[in-house]
C-alpha cells in the first residue's frame, strides 16, 4: 500500500501535505487513482477561490467514472497545479507528486487519518 | 475498413437521390457557395458495399445476446417497424393542418392514455428526445411547480448514490444543487440519511426503482412520504420500468413526475442512434406546466392545445413521433396481460442467469433481483488481476455484447447484466456457460483475458485518447 508517512488522509481518498510555510497541498491518493483508472479530465478551482471542508472543490473523469474531489480543509486556494489540466495522467503516474490545489492558512477537518490508519481503512474497503 | 471518403473516386455517381419535384428557388449571389461540397463520390455498387461492410462491424440485438444492464436491449418486433413505415405516418409534415393528421394525433392521444394507465400518471408529453432530456424536462416541471407556489427557496434535489449518472447531471443543468445520499446495506435508500437530508430547501428526490443494483426498494412508500412531508416532489427515473411494467405503478408508489424510455421498455430501436423518446408523465398538480403542444380530445376531434402555464416547447414539434407509433404498436400487440407477462419474464430471466453465474462470481446483492443484477468481480481481480473490463472484452470475442461495466459506482468491479424477457432459456444457458468459462479462465489463463478481444474488428481502443482527443470528422488531404 503506497501511502507516505508524512501525509494525512481522508475517507474519501484525498491526501493532505502540510508544507513548511503552513500551507497545505491536496490531491488524491494512489489507491484512489488506481480505483478510478486512467484519468482523462480534471477540473480545478481558481486561485483565490474558497474551499470548505467536506465539500467538493473539483472533479475528475476517468475512463470508468466521474468523481468529485472533496476538500479536507477550509481556506483559500493560493495555487493550483495547472499542469494537471493538460496532463491528468500525471495523477496516475505519481498521485502524491500530482497535488491539485494549495490552500493557505487552512483549517483542517477533524478525523484525518495517518498513513497506518488509512492503509487499514483501504484494506477494509476492498 | 475504409471510410466512405477514402472510397471516393472522382466522377463516380449514382442515381439514388430523387429529382426535385418543386421549382428551384434562387438565392442572392452573396449567399451562394463558392466551392462545391466535398461529398464522397461513389457508384451505387460501391455505396452498397460500403454500408454492408459497415453493418458487419456493428453488433445489435439481431446478432446475438446483448445483456447491457440498465439499457433494456430487448428485441424490437418487426411489426413495430411496419407500422412506423406506413405512409400515413412516415410521410407526414409536422405543419400539416390538424384536420389532415387526426390519425397521427390519435396515436399520441392513445399512447398517452395507455402509458398513463401503466404508470398511474394523469398526463404525459412525448416531446423529450430521450431519457436525460426527459429528466431535464421533469425537473423543469418541478421547478415551475415550486415557483408558481412562490416556494422558490427549494433549490435542492436529493439523489441516491446508486442513481444513474444522468440524474445529478440533469439536476445540475436545471440549476439545482445535488445532495447525494448513501445506500443502505441492502442497496436501497438509507431512510435515516434521507430524513436528515430533507428540509425546507428540498425541491425533490430523483429515484430509480428498482435501482441500478436491480433491487426494488421495500421502503418506497415511506421514502416518497418523507419527501412529500418535507414539501418536495418525487421524480421517477423510468430507465428500469421493464422490471415492473404491468405489475406496479410509479404513481401508486407516490411519484409525482416520471420519465419513460420508450426506446427501452416499449421496444423501439436504440443504441447506435435511436432515435429515442423520453416521455414525461405527471400527476394532476404538475399537468398545467407540461410542454406544449399537447394533444387533447374534443367533440370536434383531436386538437393541439397550449396551456397558459406550459413550459413551452422542449423540442421541435411533437418529439420523435414515429417512436411513439412503434411503442403504441408494441403495447396494443401485447395488451395489458402481455405487458405484465413481459416484465415478469424479464425478472425471471435475470434471476435465472444470476443463479447460473453465482457459483463463479460474487453477486453484489443477496436475494432475488428484479430485471437486472450486478456481479462484483472485486475478489477475482484481487486474486487473479483479471478485471471486469477484461471479462467484458473477452465476452466480445465469444460473440456476445458486453454487460454494462463499472456501474453502479458503489460496486468497484461491476458487471451489470440485464438479459430482458426476449431471450430464451437456451440462449441464457449458453451465455451462462460461456461467461462461467471466462470467469474460470481468470484463474487458469489470465493473459488471454488481459489480451481480449482478439477476434473483433477492433481490439481495445485507447479509451484515454478517445476521451481526450477524439477524432470526430474526416481530415481532407488538401486542408
Amino acid at each position: 500500500m503506497n501511502c507516505p508517512e508524512n501525509l494525512k488522509y481522508t475517507k474519501s481518498h484525498e491526501f493532505v501535505e502540510t508544507l513548511e510555510n503552513g500551507n497545505v497541498r491536496i490531491g488524491i491518493t494512489d489507491y484512489a487513482q488506481n480505483e478510478l483508472g486512467d484519468l482523462v479530465f480534471v477540473n480545478l478551482p481558481q486561485a483565490g477561490d474558497e474551499v470548505t471542508a467536506g465539500e467538493a472543490f473539483g472533479d475528475m473523469e476517468s475512463v470508468k467514472a466521474v468523481a468529485d474531489v472533496l476538500s479536507p480543509v477550509t481556506g483559500t486556494v493560493c495555487a493550483i497545479n495547472e499542469e494537471l489540466l493538460d496532463a491528468p495522467q500525471k495523477i496516475n503516474e505519481n498521485a502524491y507528486e500530482a497535488w491539485m490545489i494549495e490552500v493557505e492558512s487552512p483549517e483542517l477537518e477533524d478525523g484525518l487519518m495517518d498513513a497506518a490508519a488509512y492503509a487499514a481503512f483501504c484494506e477494509s474497503e476492498k | 475498413m475504409k471510410l466512405i471518403f477514402e472510397r471516393s473516386m472522382e466522377g463516380h455517381q449514382c442515381s439514388l437521390v430523387p429529382r426535385s419535384d418543386v421549382p428551384a428557388a434562387s438565392l442572392p449571389e452573396k449567399q451562394m457557395r463558392r466551392s462545391t461540397l466535398r461529398l464522397p463520390e461513389l457508384s451505387e455498387t460501391e455505396l452498397s458495399r460500403h454500408y454492408t461492410e459497415l453493418s458487419k462491424q456493428a453488433y445489435g440485438v439481431n446478432d446475438g445476446f446483448y445483456p447491457l444492464g440498465s439499457c433494456t436491449m430487448k428485441y424490437n418486433p418487426a411489426v413495430n417497424e411496419e407500422a412506423a413505415r406506413l405512409k400515413g405516418f412516415a410521410a407526414l409534415h409536422p405543419l400539416q393542418p390538424e384536420s389532415t393528421v387526426q390519425g397521427a394525433m390519435e396515436v399520441l392521444y392513445r399512447a398517452e392514455q395507455i402509458l398513463c394507465q401503466v404508470t398511474a400518471m394523469d398526463e404525459m408529453t412525448f416531446q423529450p428526445a430521450a431519457g436525460a432530456h426527459g429528466e431535464f424536462t421533469g425537473l423543469l416541471l418541478i421547478k415551475a411547480y415550486h415557483e408558481a407556489r412562490k416556494d422558490s427557496a427549494r433549490r435542492k434535489i436529493i439523489v441516491p448514490d446508486s442513481a444513474h449518472g444522468t440524474n445529478p447531471a440533469s439536476a445540475a443543468m436545471c440549476g439545482f444543487t445535488v445532495v447525494n445520499i448513501p445506500s443502505n446495506a441492502q442497496g436501497g435508500v438509507d431512510i435515516d440519511a434521507l430524513r436528515a437530508a430533507v428540509g425546507e430547501d428540498t425541491a425533490g428526490l430523483m429515484l430509480t426503482n428498482p435501482n441500478t443494483l436491480g433491487i426494488f426498494d421495500p421502503n418506497i412508500l415511506e421514502i416518497t412520504k418523507i419527501v412529500h412531508e418535507a414539501g418536495g416532489l418525487c421524480y421517477y427515473d423510468g430507465a428500469n420500468l421493464n422490471a415492473i411494467m404491468g405489475n406496479a405503478r410509479p404513481g401508486d408508489m407516490g411519484f409525482d413526475v416520471i420519465h419513460l424510455n420508450l426506446h427501452k421498455t416499449f421496444s423501439t430501436p436504440h443504441g447506435g442512434g435511436g432515435p429515442g423518446s423520453g416521455a414525461v408523465g405527471v400527476k394532476k398538480q404538475l399537468a398545467p406546466y407540461l410542454p406544449a403542444p399537447h394533444v387533447m380530445k374534443t367533440e370536434k376531434g383531436f386538437t393541439f392545445e397550449r396551456a397558459a402555464q406550459s413550459l413551452g416547447q422542449v423540442k421541435a414539434f411533437y418529439g420523435n413521433f414515429l417512436v411513439v407509433v412503434r411503442a403504441l404498436c408494441y403495447m396494443l400487440m401485447l395488451g395489458g396481460d402481455g405487458m405484465q407477462e413481459a416484465s415478469e419474464n424479464a425478472v425471471l430471466n435475470a434471476n435465472y442467469l444470476r443463479m447460473l453465474l453465482a457459483p463463479n462470481c460474487k453477486v453484489a446483492t443477496d436475494g432475488l433481483c428484479m430485471h437486472e443484477f450486478v456481479l462484483d468481480l472485486g475478489e477475482i481481480k484481487k486474486e487473479t488481476g483479471v478485471s471486469a473490463m477484461d471479462v467484458a472484452k473477452a465476452m466480445l470475442d465469444e460473440g456476445m455484447h458486453a454487460p454494462t461495466m463499472y456501474f453502479p459506482l458503489i460496486v468497484h468491479e461491476a458487471l451489470m447484466f440485464e438479459p430482458t424477457e426476449t431471450e430464451s432459456k437456451q440462449t441464457l444457458d449458453e451465455a451462462a456457460q460461456t461467461v462461467n468459462a471466462l470467469l474460470q479462465a481468470a484463474f487458469t489463463d489470465p493473459e488471454r483475458l488481459h489480451n481480449a478481444p482478439s477476434r473483433t474488428p477492433i481490439g481495445r481502443p485507447d479509451d484515454v485518447q478517445a476521451a481526450r482527443k477524439p477524432v470526430l470528422r474526416y481530415s481532407f488531404e488538401n486542408q
